[in-house]
């Protein structure tokens, strides 16, 4: 008997923002284990797509499901990593500090992190190499560092899928590296991980899968398959997509 | 005529007010206005107390130059990082005005301020002595300070239009053109403060925040074209000040109060009702097109399973409820509405697409 | 001195103030750090303006000076102009700076048309109303003192259990709702609790400072440490310190209002904090960096030091310092000076400077680290 049911399953998502549409019935599915990069050109949807799947934004159309369950039911096997400007980082907390708040959905309310969360933080920081920096302010770390202890806040969920916008954006080679064997890791550990990627150089190298994204779903599957000429050329070719030009909406009171 | 006199000081003190008040809201600068009339009030009680009046010119300098300096020291708080924009400005302004207030209460404690509330502005609450202040002596003092100072405002948008265009729109481009948007900038802060300071000694600080912003926030509603935004800033604020007048004298409360609620209610009426903007219209345009939209998007998905073999199955309303994820009221919503379109054909669960429909559909997922 | 001071905390009336001012110096303080964090530092203005019309409404309402109903109608009148607030923001296509100048300016407006209606129907004890444009904190009673208390208490609990959340949602907030928490609502919750404490305040300092209240003692405390519980601890402490200290100084001198000089020493605070904190303090990041600059001179001096002495086969030659200022950048001398303190240099003869053993020591350390750079 093969089990063919994918892990997340995407029917139909549309989402407008403003006049435009962003996402256009995009479907997709997802098998559990990929190492899976969201590609596209700018504007093409790609973190609204992210959003859309978590809840963070509401669809005009369509259904996301993880696990065969909505998303709401199963959270907290899902991590999400945020784009590293989505946040102050004068803000006064220190490294520790952060990767705890990944154990604040574990906790529910009212309690407090305690002793195992504090070990589960700095192994998850070990695991990023930032052990030394557990009580630094987080405003005198360089970009690098900055994605590392979000990913160790992602880690320390051990969650079982994982979602990462733009994780390799300003960083240094060092730390590019280490984020790479940590996807690495956590796919032979038979997570599942999709990434919002701005380098198609290398995309092959790092990922297994890739979802070309223009609006619409152009392709999506192993990157041996579907990285072709004729779907970057899709992807990326200078065109745009059109609904119409007389539905204009104007979705800013949702 | 006492109250015709009110109103065309007032008048004229909304136009003054809106020309520095146009750039501070498109510049997202509003509270720089509240930061410095607030502050220019210690610049009034050190003037005043070289002065010994409150007519001369050097309250108005001094003011204007406290003005000044309030910027100045906001923006060197900002530059220095260790705080943020409306930290900054939060900071400043009561400090100064602290000060001034207790330099008035130690110094001019004997000093009989109470009807030349003037110093208090908005902490005067017994406005209603203000008809006292605009007995001929004073009434006349109001309207030459205000009209020199809408003649300069309006000389120095006048002259430095296209610079104050630019810079607010541009600031990049306005560095390309060879002139000094910081200088523009200050110069803007200034005229903010000399308008402040000339208003505030006539009918109260609060007045000069409000009319400074509210009739530009509600003409930005309206237009975004700059010469039209000052029009209706000017239209706006004289309505304000003739009804707002006329709800006063009839309910025999503060005047610039009522200027300012009824510019207030001019603002509500115009964010809810806009026609082109209004929220209420919003409203109304989101519900027509989600629906549009939808519908859109049904006649997509039923032209994407047409002639294939689940098309029994897929082309549904009941399937558009799940598939779509859509409630069943709506989806029943876009089916009809879908029908009175003649974009489709409905027997009962089915859903088929007309010719027409199958073109609409077509023609939406075109590649241009 | 003294004597005045200790007769003044042994008055039943003055413990009140002190009691209240402190009140309102803490929770504004606590709340005022998130309100700061959150870019919503001009909330405190905003919404001390806007509570004018509810106060008043509320006076009508209930014919009384009672502080609840004077508080509660300030509250509902907050609330309500946060809501206007957010819905200018989001709706429209006006930011927030004009929405907060709006509310401000329009509430307070029409604020002052029901307190000269007020005064107009000479209703009696209509005068107390004042204290809340500009904030006497000497007028405080003992009852005032209860709701003051009680409010505050409860905004203190509430921040106490719900902090985590509150630290997650101010920090990042989309993170914080793929864990779980209802964003929107916390977020609005700590504005309302924000809104408690503005109001809580105005009948000490007024409406006008309010919004230094709200900020200053949260910018202070920010310079001291990096951590959100002790900024919060050390916001409140500075607002209780500032209140207090603007208490017994108004109620010292005659004719001081309490609002302003709260202010005052509450800016004094923030200036002291901004200049002199260690790690972040203007002063001392000027001095580090002249400390720096210094250094690196000096090491220059002893490296030249020591390439002079390659040639001559002995590390602690003596040069003429002519040679040595010829090189220098300057003041060549004070630093020779200065090293000779440190014992990294010796002067055998008038003129003539050679690096000690010590000396020596160091700058091969220094050419060491420079390698492994």
């Amino acid at each position: 008997m093969i089990e063919n049911k994918a892990l997340i399953t995407v029917n139909d998502l549309t989402v407008a923002y403003k006049e435009k549409p962003v996402l256009w019935d995009i479907d997709v599915e997802i098998p559990k284990g990929v190492l899976l990069s969201v590609v596209g050109p700018n504007g093409a949807g790609k973190t609204t797509l992210i959003k859309a799947m978590l809840g963070l934004i509401k669809p005009a159309a369509g259904t996301v499901s993880f696990f065969g369950q909505n998303y709401k039911r199963v959270r907290k096997k899902i991590a999400y990593i945020p784009q590293r400007n989505s946040v102050d980082w004068d803000f006064p907390t220190t490294v520790i500090d952060v990767v705890l708040m990944g154990r604040y959905g574990h906790l529910g309310w009212f309690s407090r992190p305690g002793v195992t969360d504090y070990e589960l933080a700095k192994k998850a920081l070990e695991k990023v190499g930032m052990e030394d920096f557990f009580d630094r302010q987080i405003n005198q770390l360089s970009g690098g560092q900055q994605q590392r202890i979000f990913l160790a806040r992602a880690l320390v969920q051990d969650a079982e899928i994982y979602f990462m916008d733009e994780p390799f954006v300003g960083v240094d080679i060092a730390t590019e590296k280490a984020i790479v064997n940590l996807l690495k890791l956590l796919r032979s550990d038979g997570k599942t991980v999709i990434v919002v990627h701005h380098d198609l150089q290398t995309l092959k190298e790092y990922f297994d899968w890739v979802l070309l994204l223009n609006v619409r779903k152009i392709a999506c599957g192993p990157v041996k398959k579907v990285l072709t000429p004729k779907n970057l050329q899709l992807t990326y070719g200078g065109r745009t997509f059109n609904i119409g030009k007389d539905v204009a909406l104007n979705l800013d009171l949702d | 005529m006492p109250e015709l006199e009110i109103i065309v000081i007032a008048i004229i003190l909304v136009q003054a007010c809106i020309l520095p008040g146009v750039f501070l809201v498109l510049r997202g600068m509003s509270l720089m206005s509240d930061a410095i009339s607030h502050a220019s009030l210690l610049g009034i009680v050190i003037a005043f107390f070289y002065a010994r009046s409150l007519d001369s010119p050097l309250l108005i300098i001094s003011a204007g130059l406290t003005g000044l300096v309030t910027v100045m020291i906001t923006e060197w708080l900002i530059s220095t990082k260790r705080l943020k924009e409306d930290a900054a400005i939060g900071l400043v302004f009561p400090l100064f005005f602290s000060i001034g207030v207790i330099l008035i209460s130690k110094y001019m404690g004997s000093i009989h301020i109470d009807s030349d509330c003037v110093l208090f502005g908005e902490i005067a609450f017994t406005p209603f002595e203000r008809l006292n202040m605009f007995s001929y002596d004073l009434g006349p003092v109001a309207l030459w300070i205000m009209s020199f100072i809408l003649i300069v405002n309006s000389s120095l948008t006048f002259i430095f239009y296209k610079e104050l265009k630019i810079s607010t729109f541009d600031k990049s481009l306005a560095h390309a053109l060879g002139f000094s948007p910081i200088l523009i900038h200050y110069g803007l802060m200034i005229m903010t403060s000399i308008t402040a300071v000339g208003a505030f000694e006539s009918v109260g600080s609060i007045l000069v925040v409000a009319l400074m912003i509210t009739p530009p926030a509600t003409a930005f509603l309206l237009t975004k074209r700059l010469s039209r935004m000052i029009i209706v800033s000017s239209i706006v604020g004289i309505l304000s000040v003739l009804i707002g007048y006329l709800g006063a004298f009839a309910l025999d409360v503060s005047i610039s109060g009522a200027i300012v609620s009824c510019s207030g209610l001019l603002f509500l009426i115009t964010l809810f009702f806009s026609p082109k903007s209004g929220l209420i219209i919003k409203v109304i345009k989101f519900n027509e097109n989600k629906l549009t939209f939808s519908t859109r998007m049904l006649l997509v998905q039923l032209l994407d399973h047409e002639g294939k073999s689940n098309e029994i199955l897929e082309n549904t309303i009941s399937n558009m409820i799940t598939h779509m994820n859509w409630p069943e009221k709506f989806a029943k919503k876009v089916a009809k509405f879908a029908v009175q379109k003649n974009y489709i054909l409905r027997s009962g669960n089915d859903l088929k697409l007309t010719n027409f429909g199958r073109e609409v559909a077509k023609h939406t997922l075109q590649w241009t | 001195m003294h004597d005045v001071i200790s007769s003044l905390f042994l008055n039943y009336t003055f413990l009140i103030v002190i009691i209240g001012t402190s009140i309102i110096g803490s929770v504004a303080g606590s709340l005022g750090v998130f309100a700061v964090l959150r870019r919503q530092s001009l909330l405190g203005d905003c919404i001390a303006h806007a509570a004018l019309p509810g106060i008043c409404i509320a006076f009508l309402i209930s014919v009384s000076k009672q502080s609840w109903t004077l508080l509660a109608g300030a509250i509902v009148a907050g609330v309500i102009g946060a809501l206007l607030l957010h819905l200018i923001q989001e709706y429209s296509e006006l930011k927030r700076d004009a929405a907060l100048g709006i509310i401000l300016s329009v509430f307070f407006g029409f604020g002052l048309v029901l307190l000269t209606y007020i005064q107009s129907q000479e209703i009696s004890e209509q005068s107390g109303l004042n204290v809340y444009l500009f904030g006497n904190a000497a007028t405080l009673l003992r009852n005032d003192i209860y709701v003051m208390g009680s409010l505050g208490i409860v905004v203190i609990l509430f921040l106490i259990l719900f902090w985590k959340e509150f630290k997650v949602v101010s920090f990042d907030k989309d993170f914080a709702s793929t864990l779980g928490f209802p964003q929107k609502r916390i977020d609005f919750f700590i504005t309302f609790l924000t809104v408690i404490s503005i109001v809580v305040g105005l009948q000490a300092v007024g409406v006008v400072l309010m919004s230094a209240l709200i900020i200053a003692p949260a910018v202070a405390a920010r310079q001291w440490t990096d951590q959100l519980y002790k900024m919060v601890m050390l916001s409140a402490l500075f607002g209780i310190l500032s209140s207090v200290s603007g208490v017994i100084i108004s109620s010292l001198y005659e004719k001081m209002p309490t609002g302003p000089v709260i202010v005052i020493m509450v800016s004094i605070i923030v200036v002291i904090s901004l200049f002199f904190a260690p790690k972040r303090g203007i002063f001392v990041s000027y001095i580090r960096h002249i400390n720096q600059k210094l250094t690196i001179h000096s090491d220059r001096v002893l490296l030249n030091l020591y390439q002079f002495s390659e040639v001559q086969k002995d590390p602690t030659f003596a040069h003429d310092i002519t040679v040595l200022d010829f090189v220098g950048e300057g003041s060549t001398l004070s630093i020779l000076n200065k090293l000779k303190n440190k014992k990294l240099v010796y002067n055998p003869r008038n003129g003539y400077w050679g690096l000690s053993i010590k000396g020596v020591k160091y700058v091969k350390n220094l050419l060491k680290e420079t390698k492994n750079a």
